[in-house]
């Protein structure tokens, strides 16, 4: 079985772009891929995209070539970027094909997402009533969980904070203006404990990954990144999930856990062995309980390692390095190949104001999102298998 | 007097207590449900019973609702923060509901709660009702 490099990366500035649609960020994140691997679009043997609400990505090929490849679409919410990297790793890795992009891609409207209780299998007096509202799901989360770890809730102003500090180095982030704690505790409040800060918002942007066979990635580039480990996971019976009108007394961990084991098993390394992670900040609380579950701190230690500034982009376990998801903003279908295109940046050296120092050799990457579903990788700078 | 208008009668039944939510418990292993549904998310059979839900459990999780939200709400024009929450009905589930008390400052994990039915929405021909958990009082 051959290993799976990745040798081109393109972006397209997250945040607002006005005038500029969903599929034209994620024609021009296509581009910049194809440009940093020394490629066109003729040589790619397949596709995997997808967008929550910008488009089908296989429609991308009137812009970037009419080849007759194989473009399948993904959509997988939050973890689509993720699925669609599962499917390039497989396509690879089985051998299928030696060379392809994957693309995420979306455009959201301003305003939290609206969504029909039917498309979930609810009855009308769900959202009728008040209750489809995802804010409020992250807020009894964080709730509970701060309840069952003795952790203050001072603690979700500073996730947010450092998400700003980090944003401000970050040219391509979206929110690039840092804030103090205070403040952010001191905006209204969304949904209790979390304010309106510690909350990422609908946004927009692209991104694209070129992989590849890994013996070939040194004909594209001198600085390969190895995808060691891609996995997906969905939830069990008793996890704490979204839009749930009742939930089992039985508890069981989310899917967050079972996705990071494999990926951790997969690539032969464990938590301890990340020098940076991006796992998913739709809210502070997020971060703060999936830093936890997915096994790079045990549950509760997380207030320490804040408070401490070890998971600033100059701390011994850097999160978020770009400013994830709440200097970013959530356009679904990009924002888990937005932290795959951070961490390669982190390990090629190339991360400019917000590199972190040493030299890196392991990034991991975390989604988690309706209707309980996560995706992590293991990036390497050495290739393990 | 009528009873209040409700969101859907079919989330309720009448007991001697009053009314009371409806679920679903699988006679294979005893999983419980709300609302009613034909297959087991524990065990994945199908053999799902009527059952009554406890009227009374304690406050498992909370939160409040700060803004209005979007469609598909249709509660009254005029925003009034409300506190939502997870009830733990014991040996039956962990229900999602609307909280009578609304101010974040006077909910505990673990306080003792009951059902109550609370207008949330005016229509033409009168209030329309739902379910919501209120603090119960020994």
């Amino acid at each position: 079985m051959s290993g799976v490099a990745i040798v081109g990366i393109g972006m397209h500035r997250f945040g607002r772009t006005e005038g500029v649609s969903g599929r034209a960020q994620a024609v021009h994140a296509a581009r910049r891929a194809l440009d940093d691997a020394g490629l066109r679009f003729s040589d790619m043997q397949f596709g995997f995209g997808g967008s929550h609400s910008a488009g089908d990505a296989d429609t991308l090929v009137s812009e970037l070539g009419l080849t007759g490849l194989p473009f399948i679409n993904v959509a997988n919410g939050c973890a689509t970027g993720g699925s669609a990297l599962i499917a390039a790793d497989a396509a690879i890795r089985s051998g299928t094909h030696d060379l392809g992009i994957v693309i995420g891609f979306d455009k959201h409207p301003r305003g939290a997402f609206d969504t029909d209780p039917a498309d979930h299998g609810i009855g009308s007096w769900y959202g009728e009533t008040g209750m489809m509202v995802t804010t409020q799901f992250f807020g009894m989360k964080i709730q509970r969980y701060l309840h069952d770890h003795g952790i203050k809730p001072d603690v979700l102003a500073e996730v947010a904070a450092k998400a700003f500090r980090n944003g401000a180095r970050n040219p391509m982030a979206w929110r690039r203006k840092e804030m103090a704690a205070a403040e952010i505790a001191a905006a209204p409040m969304i949904s209790h404990p979390l304010t309106q800060y510690m909350y990422c918002s609908p946004a927009e942007g692209a991104v694209a990954l070129v992989l590849c066979r890994a013996e070939d990635a040194h004909h594209y580039t001198d600085r390969p990144v190895f995808l060691a480990a891609a996995t997906f996971r969905s939830r069990r019976y008793g996890s704490f999930e979204v839009f749930s009108p009742w939930l089992a007394l039985d508890r069981a961990e989310s899917p967050t856990v079972e996705a990071a084991a494999a990926a951790f098993a997969a690539a032969g390394l464990a938590p301890s062995e990340v020098d940076v992670a991006q796992i998913q900040d739709t809210e502070s609380g997020a971060e703060l309980m999936h830093m936890a579950e997915t096994g790079l701190c045990a549950h509760g230690e997380q207030e320490e390692l804040i408070l401490s500034g070890a998971t600033a982009i100059e701390g011994r376990l850097p999160v978020n390095t770009d400013g994830g998801c709440l200097a970013n903003g959530e356009p679904i279908g990009a924002s888990g190949l937005r932290q795959v295109h951070e961490n390669v940046l982190q390990l090629r050296g190339d991360a400019g104001e917000h590199q972190i120092p040493g030299d890196p050799q392991v990034g991991f990457t975390h989604v988690y999102g309706a209707p309980g579903i996560s995706a992590c990788t293991v990036l390497t700078r050495e290739e393990r298998s | 007097m009528t009873a209040p208008r409700f969101v859907d009668p079919s989330l309720l039944s009448d007991t001697e207590e009053g009314p009371a939510l409806l679920g679903s418990r699988c006679t294979d292993c005893g999983a419980h449900t709300f609302p009613r549904q034909g297959g087991c998310p524990r065990c994945t059979g199908a053999g799902m019973a009527d059952v009554v839900l406890s009227r009374t459990g304690t406050l498992w999780s909370f939160t409040t609702q700060g803004f209005r939200p979007k469609p598909p709400y249709t509660g009254t024009e005029a925003h009034e923060p409300y506190a939502v929450g997870y009830v733990e009905l014991p040996g039956q589930l962990l229900v999602e509901t609307r909280l009578v008390e609304a101010d974040p400052d006077r909910l505990e994990i673990g306080m003792p709660v009951e059902l109550a039915l609370v207008p949330f929405r005016d229509d033409p021909d009168g209030p329309v009702h739902t379910f919501a958990f209120v603090r119960r009082t020994p």
